[in-house]
């Protein structure tokens, strides 16, 4: 298996949402990210897409 | 002003005394479902006795936002033109976060339909105006009040009932019975019927006041609705207006709350005026209530059929029972007449197909609105709370809040259709639009109705009602070139282009239950 090659974009918006938290409190930072989901499945704006993506987040939770 | 309940006389029913011939159709409750079903029936030539084991209309307002489509159908059984005029038609909603306003919204009526989006009128007002209509039939309506059906058996060919009165038990016949009899249906239970669904664990408190000082800024009718307002810590409240200066205030009280003690007049005075102020009020009447979506897993058991509460209950933000009801009823009306008449059975069995659809439609909306008022986890609650933090700025986030969803009809999926593509497509209800000086409503409903629209050949079949229409707005709606097969209740059977007699004849055929 070769490691996957990182998008050019792939560090920055990892290192963009890192900042987006920075200073905040653990409850803070739980809002925000409940905010961001919002925002994000707006953007998706597809229920049946965004359901593949709740049960794919949802499979790491349940092991 | 305070609603002045009328007791409705009892009179002695003959089976006390001889045996009475067997009744076509009994119908047992007087409430909005029973009458109206009475009322429908009764349009239709089909005679009903009707049973209720009480002598007045529903005390306390219980529902009170009736929906366009309901309002077309109370307008087909002679009360819509009143319940308008007496109703208040709200426009302004406001939803407020603590003690901010998020947003309000300006209910707009589209123009070109006879009724608004809905209106709010107590249930008082709308069973009296029922039973006043029932009585323009005295030959095909029979109100029987203080008449508790006590018993039933069902004999394959026709359901024997018995009935108690201040005189005493009698025993009558009947070809089909109706149970109306609401939420806790005595027949249902008498079946052993499983009434399943989910159970919210949270108790409303619901207040009727009577206040002549308006709460709102302008003259207009408001609906304002709080998520954790300060004055009501954590929970959620409503301020709705009803006619005669009675405003509704429902509060929501958490899942532990003392039922008895939360409806002392000492504990809800305070709470209602942390919502109102100063201004002076009296309280003309309190409930408190659980909230339960349920239905019946079938709504037809041979010749007893269940319409109404009895067959379905939802919570009631989103105002789907009483809705729900009445378009039981314009579902059930025609078909039992049909089938009294001489039509396949299987048509009372697409009642159960076509109205157990719209009930888990409704189920499924009330339970959404519910879930989101009243979050059932720490998480849950952030999301509801990051919600209406976003919504103050972002219109998206706005249509996430869901404080109730206006009740519309259910779009049939119905073995009654035949397939095809409209702007209005088979299985929808009608659309009003301005008709000939009226309504289109009032033209096509009650009956099959051939509409053929704008440049269509004008709709011409002998053994149907046939209406065209050129109204600009109608023809918006329905597409120009069109012919719609409309059932009696107003839902589209078919949809055409330049139909031949035998296309026409061959949907109405499947739309009467006579083809798979
Ligand atoms: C607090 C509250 C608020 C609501 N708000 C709304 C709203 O805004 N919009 C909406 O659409 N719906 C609303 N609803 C729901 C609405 O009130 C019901 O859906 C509606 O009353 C159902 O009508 P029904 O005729 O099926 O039953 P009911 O109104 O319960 O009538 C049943 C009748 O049967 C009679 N009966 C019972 N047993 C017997 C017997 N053995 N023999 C003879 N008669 C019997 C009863 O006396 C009664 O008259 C609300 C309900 C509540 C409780």
């Amino acid at each position: 298996m070769t490691a996957p090659t990182p998008s050019i974009y792939s560090d920055r918006i990892y290192e963009a949402l890192m900042a987006t938290h920075t200073g905040l409190s653990d409850a803070e930072s739980a809002a925000l990210n409940a905010r961001l989901v919002l925002l994000l499945a707006n953007e998706v704006a597809d229920p049946d897409r965004l359901t593949e993506l709740f049960v794919q987040a949802r499979a790491a939770a349940d092991g | 002003m305070r609603f002045d309940y009328p007791a409705f006389d009892y009179i002695p029913p003959p089976g006390l005394t001889e045996r009475e011939p067997r009744h076509q159709v009994a119908i047992i409750g007087a409430g909005p479902i029973g009458l109206a079903m009475a009322v429908d029936l009764a349009t239709r030539g089909i005679p009903s006795v009707v049973l209720d084991d009480n002598n007045v209309v529903s005390v306390g307002s219980r529902a009170i936002c009736w929906a366009k489509r309901t309002l077309e159908i109370f307008d087909r059984l002679g009360v819509g033109e009143r319940m308008l005029e007496k109703g208040v038609t709200w426009q302004v909603g406001r939803v407020f976060h603590g003690d901010d306003q998020i947003y309000d919204f300006d209910l707009l009526p589209e123009t070109g339909h006879k009724y608004p989006a809905f209106i709010n009128l107590q249930q008082y007002y709308v069973e009296q105006y029922l039973v006043e209509r029932a009585r323009e039939f005295p030959d095909l309506i029979d109100l029987r009040f203080r008449n508790k059906v006590v018993g039933h058996q069902d004999f394959d060919d026709y359901i024997n009932l018995t009935v108690e009165t201040p005189d005493g038990e009698y025993e009558i016949e009947t070809t089909y019975t109706l149970a109306c009899d609401g939420a806790p249906s005595p027949t249902r239970r008498r079946m052993g019927l499983p009434f399943t669904g989910q159970d919210f664990d949270e108790n409303f408190l619901i207040v009727d006041i009577e206040m002549e000082t308006s709460p709102f800024a302008t003259k207009l009718a408001e609906r304002w609705f709080w998520f954790e307002p300060t004055f009501h810590k954590g929970q959620s409240a409503l301020l709705h207006k009803q006619p005669d200066n009675i405003y509704r205030i429902d509060l929501q009280l958490g899942p532990d709350a003392d039922v008895t003690a939360e409806l002392a007049e000492d504990r809800v005075l305070p709470r209602i005026r942390a919502v109102v102020g100063d201004t002076p009020f009296k309280i003309d009447w309190k409930s408190i209530y659980r909230f339960r979506c349920a239905r019946l897993e079938n709504f037809v058991h041979n010749r007893m059929i269940f319409v109404g509460d009895s067959a379905h209950v939802v919570s009631p933000f989103g105002a789907r029972g009483g809705n729900g009801g009445i378009q039981d009823v314009d579902n059930l009306g025609w078909k039992l007449a049909a089938v009294l008449n001489g039509a396949s059975p299987a048509l009372i069995d697409s009642y159960n197909t076509e109205r157990v659809q719209a009930a888990d439609e409704n189920i499924l909306n009330s339970a959404r609105t519910t879930n989101f008022m009243t979050p059932k986890s720490a998480t849950e609650a952030m999301f509801r709370n990051e919600v209406l933090c976003l919504a103050r700025t972002h219109e998206f986030a706005r249509r996430l809040i869901n404080a109730g969803r206006l009740s519309l009809p259910c779009a049939l999926d119905s073995p009654l259709s035949t397939p095809g593509k409209a702007p209005v497509p088979p299985g929808a209800a009608m659309i009003d639009a301005p008709h000939d000086g009226g309504w289109l409503l009032e033209a096509v409903q009650g009956d099959f109705t051939l509409l053929s629209v704008g440049s269509a050949r004008r709709a011409d079949h002998a053994d149907l009602r046939c209406v065209h229409t050129s109204d600009k707005t109608a023809v918006a709606r329905y597409g120009d070139g069109m012919t719609y097969l409309l059932r009696p209740d107003g839902h589209v059977a078919a949809v055409f282009r330049d139909p031949t007699p035998a296309d026409i004849a061959s949907a109405q055929k499947r739309a009467t239950g006579e083809m798979p």
